[in-house]
């Protein structure tokens, strides 16, 4: 089997799948032309995060990490968020083929790209180099 | 279990098996041999390269067996770029839409010195004759175009381009790796040079195929070694595969036709069925296809979670999405017919067999269709259409 069962899991029954209604932040990351686009709608109370949602065009391990990174997320502190790495969500889900690597790093951008855009919004300062990476495009591995 | 990626494999036939079977208790000598036991296998042997000769309309002394299609294809082109090398002619001609057992050995002999002009196909997948005769040069040392596409099912105009390089005294190969068992070949009537096969497509086993080589057309070795396949393909010669694939091609050329018609009526339902899925596409041309060949792109969506949505519901499938190549681009042959990357990564391949039935098919629309609609209900690029932030490629 080419994924673990819990990958399975994760893509056959997704977690949050779905938008926010007026969220407090939007991340959006991929391209279509790779294959690959997650969006993650986040909605903040007291700096936690009350509620994530995700949408996904991709593959079945695409599906799976945004699933479990809005899992992952959940009640959290919007900055513990910010610290979910690709190599934890591919620690929980017990995993991933070597090339499908990346979909964990798409993952990990989409919380990002959805708090800062929740900084944004808020004019809440921070080190931009938090977010160095996300402008470069998540797309640099299919060498474009 | 629906199964509809005959394409990939088939399943290996009752009449191989026994064959095979057969071959292995009783003429399991090497048939280089020459006492009896060798001499038994050296016979049977003999006899499957006489059903397979006659199945393309060759003559035994033109069949080489080999280990498969991609065997066949890299010593068609090879032989023939050796020659033509030895002629002072070092281009090739091929087309955008080959196998990968052909572009890869094209691109390698790119490497080694050879030019290569890879002729475009049109929005259906077929090459133009015109576009072929447009490449040839005074050094074009082979064309190679396959007879029928492998993804997208569509049969290229190969008695055409035979004829053109026949004219032209260059040699010409075919890929028929989808094409033989499934629609009439004739190596006469259609002007092939060179012709590769492949006994697991067709209900034989997998790990062994053929090559035809026209009579008086030098075939260079790939393998080094014993004097078997007089002398053009070392290594004792795999008799049972040998005599299950001779025997799977001959089972399937005496049923071609009622095969064939099946498969076709079947073929166009399943295409009418999910032609009603809205923003979908029939990828190649509707008539000149396999007749067991469907391939569709669905826009919003990506084909490797369609697969294993579909393997759920035990339809088995393909796709053309990146995901499933385990490279970075999506299929080719769905780039060459004009189809952008964001609609090839959504394809799905559904290839028929002589054991599919009309109830598969009923079955297998309604799957689709459920995918389909649930993947689409979760993907940004679907919301991004439907609320007209973005185009539709397929109207």
């Amino acid at each position: 089997m080419l994924y673990s069962e819990k990958v399975m899991d994760h893509f056959r029954n997704p977690r949050n799948v779905g938008e926010i209604e007026n969220p407090d932040g939007v991340g959006e990351v991929g391209n279509a032309k790779c294959g690959d686009i997650m969006r993650i709608t986040l909605k903040v109370e007291d700096g936690v995060i009350a509620d994530a949602k995700f949408t996904t065009f991709g593959c079945g391990s695409a599906i799976a990490t945004s699933s479990i990174a809005t899992e992952m997320i959940m009640g959290k502190p919007v900055e513990e968020a910010l610290e979910l790495s690709n190599r934890a969500v591919v620690e929980a889900l017990d995993g991933l083929p070597t090339h499908k690597i990346h979909c964990s790093v798409l993952a990990e951008e989409a919380v990002k790209a959805a708090v800062k855009d929740y900084y944004d919004k808020n004019n809440i300062t921070y080190d931009p180099k938090i977010f160095c990476g996300l402008e470069c495009g998540s797309c640099h591995h299919h060498g474009e | 279990m629906i199964y509809l990626d005959n394409a990939a494999t088939t399943k290996t036939g009752q009449v191989a098996q026994q064959a095979m079977v057969a071959c292995m208790e009783e003429c399991w000598g090497n048939p280089s041999s020459l006492h009896t036991p060798g001499q038994r296998a050296a016979e049977v042997l003999e006899r499957a390269r006489e059903e397979i000769a006659s199945a393309i309309g060759a003559s035994a002394q033109e069949i080489y067996f080999t280990s498969g299609g991609s065997e066949a294809d890299n010593q068609a082109i090879r032989s023939a770029a050796a020659l033509g090398r030895r002629q002072g002619k070092t281009h090739l001609v091929s087309t955008a839409i080959e196998h990968h057992a052909v572009l890869h050995t094209l691109a390698a002999l790119e490497k080694e010195g050879f030019t290569v002009t890879l002729v475009p196909v049109d929005e259906s997948g077929i090459v133009k004759v015109a576009d072929v005769e447009a490449a040839l040069r005074e050094d074009t040392a082979l064309v190679s175009v396959m007879f029928a596409n492998n993804e997208i099912g569509t049969l290229q105009p190969v008695e055409e381009i035979g004829r053109l390089c026949r004219e032209r005294k260059i040699p010409f190969h075919t890929d028929a790796v989808q094409a033989v068992g499934h629609v009439p070949v004739d190596v006469e009537q259609q002007n092939i040079d060179l012709l590769s096969l492949s006994g697991h497509k067709f209900h034989g086993p997998r790990g062994v195929g053929a090559l035809y080589v026209r009579r008086g057309l030098p075939l260079f070795p790939l393998i080094e070694g014993g004097a078997q396949e007089r002398g053009k393909r070392a290594g004792t010669e795999n008799t049972p595969a040998i005599v299950g694939m001779a025997a799977a091609l001959k089972e399937a050329c005496a049923h071609r036709e009622e095969n064939a018609a099946r498969e076709r009526k079947l073929r166009d339902q399943l295409i009418a069925g999910l032609e009603q899925i809205p923003h979908s596409a029939l990828n190649g041309d509707r008539e000149r296809r396999l007749p067991g060949n469907v391939n569709f792109c669905f826009e919003g969506i990506e084909g490797e979670s369609l697969l294993l949505l579909l393997d759920d519901k035990g339809i088995a499938a393909s796709s053309g999405s990146a995901c499933t190549s385990g490279s970075l681009d999506p299929s080719h042959v769905l780039l060459a017919i004009g189809r952008p990357h964001e609609v090839a990564h959504g394809s799905l391949r559904l290839t028929l067999g002589e054991e599919t039935t009309e109830e598969e098919i009923t079955k297998t629309i309604q799957a689709v269709e459920e995918v389909v609609a649930y993947l689409r209900a979760m993907s940004p690029v679907w919301r991004q259409l439907q609320k007209g932030e973005r185009a539709y490629v397929i109207q």
